[in-house]
């Protein structure tokens, strides 16, 4: 069996957005990217499933973009992943066009489980690892915050309004990852050492027409700035009115 | 004539939600600049309120029934709906942008040849094309996007455009259409509900706490002015870490973006992340000790004070209000 998690290459939450001179996408000067916080929760996810078919599935990453991914890949090896394939394009593709690079991937591979972080916390789409899904032909669970995976069946807890749901499925699934699945390991020095000398495969992405296309990029409107009307409890009686009868929100 | 603007609406529990009259609003909206028509569409089991659909200028409706939608199927779901959305040659598919909405919208794209354009906030037609505005990076920065392909498939942020109500005088068309053997190869089980409170993706008024209440111990304080406001618990990055709060209250970039009428920060000083995951708040109130935490800049109404003070006496203050 093998397994595959995608991953993403973004700007650490950290980051304060400022617009480059294209209008079009945010600045990167300055900007520190970093491994899509939700994909730790997916690789994580990966190993231990690898640990308990006592290692027989290979670990594959896989990643669409530019040269700069690789810092990216390099961390998610170092957490203990087998091996990695770099899809390179370096024009900016819509979700469906990453979800059509890693679809042809994986299906040369024959991975039958394949991970990904819920969403990216740049574009937040939170819809490449179903359209991935559906490109395969895949089962597919989004947003799961609990797994297990016997010989063949798929049985997953996913965040909702209000609760949990419980899914059943099989395998081959795509399976996208929530905070609280598990608790990523850091990666050990002996990962970090290991994870230099794996080499990162490079191929050309599958070609793709993007879909959907961005016109523009904009700053949200500036919020007036408010008040503070007061330093203690004796303020609470205005507060109340206002949200009465100025904002009318209660 | 441009083809149909087609509204998949979401049920729980035998109601339609909400969120999914939002989508019918926004829907007329578009149809009547596309001179087009609405119609809607809704996979379950019983559903007691169709009929609400005409409420909102919308008199068709197909109800894709089977005991075994009750729970959602994704396979079974895609597979009914998208033949649907083909059927009748919808040219633009709505979904509100819950859970399913997520889970539904891109697979029903694949199947359509769409592209698909998620949570959007606003949109505007020029020319003949529409634009969606929606955030990014958890809402520091908004993109406008527009589709290029002749299919479009997008969702729409709860909370955001009022649902209007819209009697345009026509009686309720609903068909109900009996689904034999739906495709359930993925199919929810059961549902655990989280303990009996509202969630804050959906809640129209929010309390969220953080460091500032110094422990767990101290969240009933949060807890009893949310249910005095008939609010959702939602909390900090930094509290939710520190395991005094579930993951499913955590609010910003790795949390849950909220939109609600009325958020209300308690001892919370505002980090980049959290800001990102509320600003589009209505009314935003912050309470923090630290006059000149982040927090304040977001806020529209402040009190720079003690939360344990505070908190309790805005509670005691509501239930006058309300009794």
């Amino acid at each position: 069996m093998k397994i595959a998690v995608c991953v993403s290459h973004v700007p650490d939450t950290a980051t304060r957005v400022k617009i480059s001179s294209d209008q079009k996408s945010i600045d990167s000067n300055g900007v520190t990217y970093v491994l899509n916080p939700y994909d730790e929760f997916a690789i994580e996810e990966a190993l231990k499933l690898k640990e308990k078919n006592e290692g027989t599935p290979e670990v594959i990453l896989l990643s669409v973009g530019g040269d700069a991914n690789k810092e990216t890949i390099r961390k998610a090896l170092a957490m203990g992943a087998d091996s990695a394939v770099l899809l390179k394009d370096d024009n900016p593709r819509d979700s469906a066009g990453i979800a059509k690079a890693l679809s042809e991937e994986i299906k040369s591979l024959g991975c039958e489980v394949v991970f990904f972080g819920k969403q990216s916390v740049d574009y937040d789409n939170s819809i490449t690892g179903q359209l991935t899904a559906e490109m395969l032909g895949y089962n597919c669970v989004s947003v799961v915050v609990s797994l297990n995976i016997d010989e063949n069946k798929v049985t997953a807890e996913t965040e909702i309004e209000g609760g949990r749901e419980v899914v059943e499925t099989e395998l081959p699934v795509v399976i996208t990852a929530q905070k609280g699945l598990n608790q990523p390991r850091y990666a050990s020095l002996k990962g970090i050492m290991a994870a230099k000398k794996k080499t990162i495969e490079e191929k050309t992405a599958a070609s793709y027409e993007n879909l959907t296309e961005v016109s523009s990029m904009l700053m949200p409107p500036p919020k007036q700035p408010g008040r503070i009307i007061g330093t203690d409890s004796s303020a609470v009686p205005e507060l109340v009115r206002l949200l009465r009868e100025e904002a009318k929100v209660i | 004539m441009a083809n149909k603007v087609l509204v998949v609406l979401e049920q729980r529990e035998k109601i339609i939600k909400k969120s999914g009259f939002e989508a019918l609003t926004v829907a007329v909206g578009l149809a009547k600049q596309f001179n087009t028509e609405v119609e809607a569409v809704i996979a379950g089991g019983e559903i007691s309120n169709l009929a609400d659909v005409g409420k909102y200028g919308v008199s068709k409706i197909t109800h894709l029934k089977s005991f075994e939608f009750e729970n959602y199927s994704s396979s079974g779901y895609n597979d009914s709906i998208s033949d649907y959305a083909k059927e009748v040659n919808a040219e633009f598919i709505i979904l509100p942008n819950t859970a399913m909405g997520k889970d539904l919208a891109p697979r029903l794209a694949v199947r359509l040849n769409a592209g698909c354009i998620m949570d959007s906030i606003d949109y505007e037609i020029k020319n003949g094309e529409v634009t969606l505005t929606r955030p990014v990076y958890a809402g520091k920065a908004l993109i406008k996007v527009k589709f290029k392909s002749q299919i479009k498939v997008f969702t729409i942020r709860p909370n955001v455009f009022k649902a209007i109500k819209n009697d345009s005088g026509s009686p309720s068309d609903i068909s109900v259409r009996e689904v034999t053997s739906p495709n359930l190869k993925t199919r929810v089980t059961s549902f655990k509900k989280s303990d009996g409170k509202l969630d804050v993706a959906e809640a129209e008024i929010i309390v969220s706490g953080g460091r500032g209440l110094k422990g767990p111990e101290n969240f009933h304080l949060i807890e009893e002015l949310a249910d005095s406001l008939g609010a959702a618990v939602g909390a900090s990055r930094a509290v939710v870490d520190a395991g005094w709060r579930p993951h499913r209250e955590q609010v910003g970039q790795t949390g849950k973006t909220v939109s609600p009428s009325l958020y209300i920060a308690c001892g919370i000083s505002g980090a980049i992340q959290h800001l990102a995951g509320m600003s589009t708040s209505k009314f935003i109130v912050a309470i923090n000790k630290d006059k000149d935490a982040p927090i304040f800049n977001a806020a529209d109404y402040g009190i720079a004070g003690d939360v344990f003070e505070i908190v309790p006496k805005l509670t005691e203050e509501i239930k006058k209000l309300k009794s």
